[in-house]
C-alpha cells in the first residue's frame, strides 16, 4: 500500500522532542532553505491532511497547503515556542483551508431547520428517538460507510459543517473557533449544536437500521 | 424538565459543563425517559461518527506529502525571497 511508506528523509528523532523543535525553528528564522525543506517533508503531510478535510478537494487543498508555508514563514519569527510546533502548523493549515473557502463562490445557504428535531406543544419529542445500538467504531470500519458520512457531513449547510469540523474534527477550542470565524463564542456553540443534530438525522437511517 | 430543554441542555451535558444542579434535573429526566436516553446517547456516537469518518489514509497525520508539492512549495519559497 503506497501510503504505508516511509516519507523521504523522515525525522531521524522524535518529532514530539521540544530541543528538536527549538533547533528546526531557530534554523527557520536563520533562513536556513534546508531546514524550511524538511519542515515540509516533515509536516506537511499533516497539514495536506487537514486542507484536504476542511476543502474535500485536492487542487484546494493542495493550494491551502502552498500558502501556509507562506504564512510559516512569514510567522516564523513571532513563533515563542509556547505552543507545540506541530499544533502551531496545524493552526496555520486550518487557517489557510478557512481562506480558501472564503475565496469559493457563495452560495445561498440551505436551512438545517428540516434536519432538527420537533417537539410537540407539551415538550415531548415528536419522533421519539430510538436506540441506535450500534458503535461508531461497528459502523464506520468499513472505508464505504466513512465515505458516505464524509458525504453527509459535506451536505451540511456550510456554515454549520465548518464549525462541527472545525470543533469535533480539528478538535479546536470554542474560543479559537470563534475567533478563526470572526464569530461570538455562544453563536459557535449554537451553531455546534445543530451542526450535530443535523448530522445525527443523516445517521439514524445508517445506525438504526444495520444496513449499507 | 421536558424533552425539549434536555435537547437543549444536551451540548453543555456532554461537554460535563452542566452544573451540578441542572445536571441532576437533566439526569432525573432521563431516569424517567427512554427517547431522551437514546438520544443522549446516539448525539455522542454522532461526535464520535464526524471523527471516525476520516479515519481513511489521505486524512491521516502522517499523510505523505506528495513530492510535486514540495517542488512547488519551494519554488514559491525562493520566488518569495527573490521578490
Ligand atoms: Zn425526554
Amino acid at each position: 500500500m503506497s501510503f504505508m511508506r516511509t516519507p523521504p528523509k523522515r525525522a531521524d528523532l522524535p518529532a514530539d522532542d521540544r530541543s528538536v523543535e527549538a533547533a528546526m525553528m531557530a534554523r527557520l528564522r536563520g533562513r536556513d532553505p534546508a531546514a524550511f525543506e524538511e519542515l515540509v517533508r516533515r509536516h506537511g503531510g499533516a497539514m495536506l491532511a487537514v486542507a484536504r478535510r476542511l476543502l474535500r478537494n485536492e487542487d484546494d487543498a493542495r493550494d491551502a497547503v502552498q500558502d501556509a508555508f507562506v504564512s510559516v514563514l512569514r510567522a516564523v519569527d513571532g513563533f515563542r515556542g509556547d505552543a507545540q510546533l506541530s499544533t502551531w502548523l496545524h493552526r496555520i493549515a486550518v487557517n489557510a483551508a478557512l481562506m480558501r473557502l472564503r475565496q469559493r463562490p457563495r452560495q445561498t445557504e440551505r436551512t438545517i431547520d428540516p434536519l432538527l428535531p420537533q417537539f410537540l406543544e407539551d415538550g415531548h419529542q415528536m419522533q421519539p428517538a430510538r436506540a441506535w445500538g450500534q458503535s461508531a467504531e461497528e459502523v464506520l470500519d468499513r472505508e464505504e460507510t466513512r465515505r458516505t458520512v464524509r458525504q453527509m457531513i459535506d451536505e451540511l449547510p456550510e456554515s454549520y459543517r465548518i464549525v462541527l469540523q472545525l470543533r469535533d474534527i480539528e478538535e479546536l477550542s470554542t474560543a479559537e473557533t470563534a475567533a478563526l470565524l470572526q464569530m461570538s463564542e455562544s453563536a459557535v456553540k449554537v451553531r455546534l449544536h445543530r451542526a450535530r443534530q443535523a448530522l445525527r438525522t443523516r445517521l439514524d437511517q445508517l445506525f438504526s437500521t444495520g444496513a449499507l | 424538565m421536558t424533552c425539549r430543554e434536555v435537547f437543549e441542555f444536551l451540548a453543555d451535558y456532554t461537554a460535563g459543563e452542566l452544573p451540578t444542579a441542572q445536571r441532576e434535573v437533566f439526569e432525573r429526566h432521563l431516569s424517567l425517559c427512554p427517547p431522551c436516553v437514546a438520544y443522549v446517547e446516539s448525539y455522542r456516537t454522532t461526535i464520535q461518527a464526524g471523527r471516525k469518518a476520516f479515519d481513511d489514509p489521505e486524512f491521516a497525520p502522517n499523510a505523505p506529502i506528495p513530492e510535486e508539492l514540495v517542488r512547488a512549495i519551494l519554488a514559491s519559497r525562493s520566488r518569495g525571497e527573490n521578490s
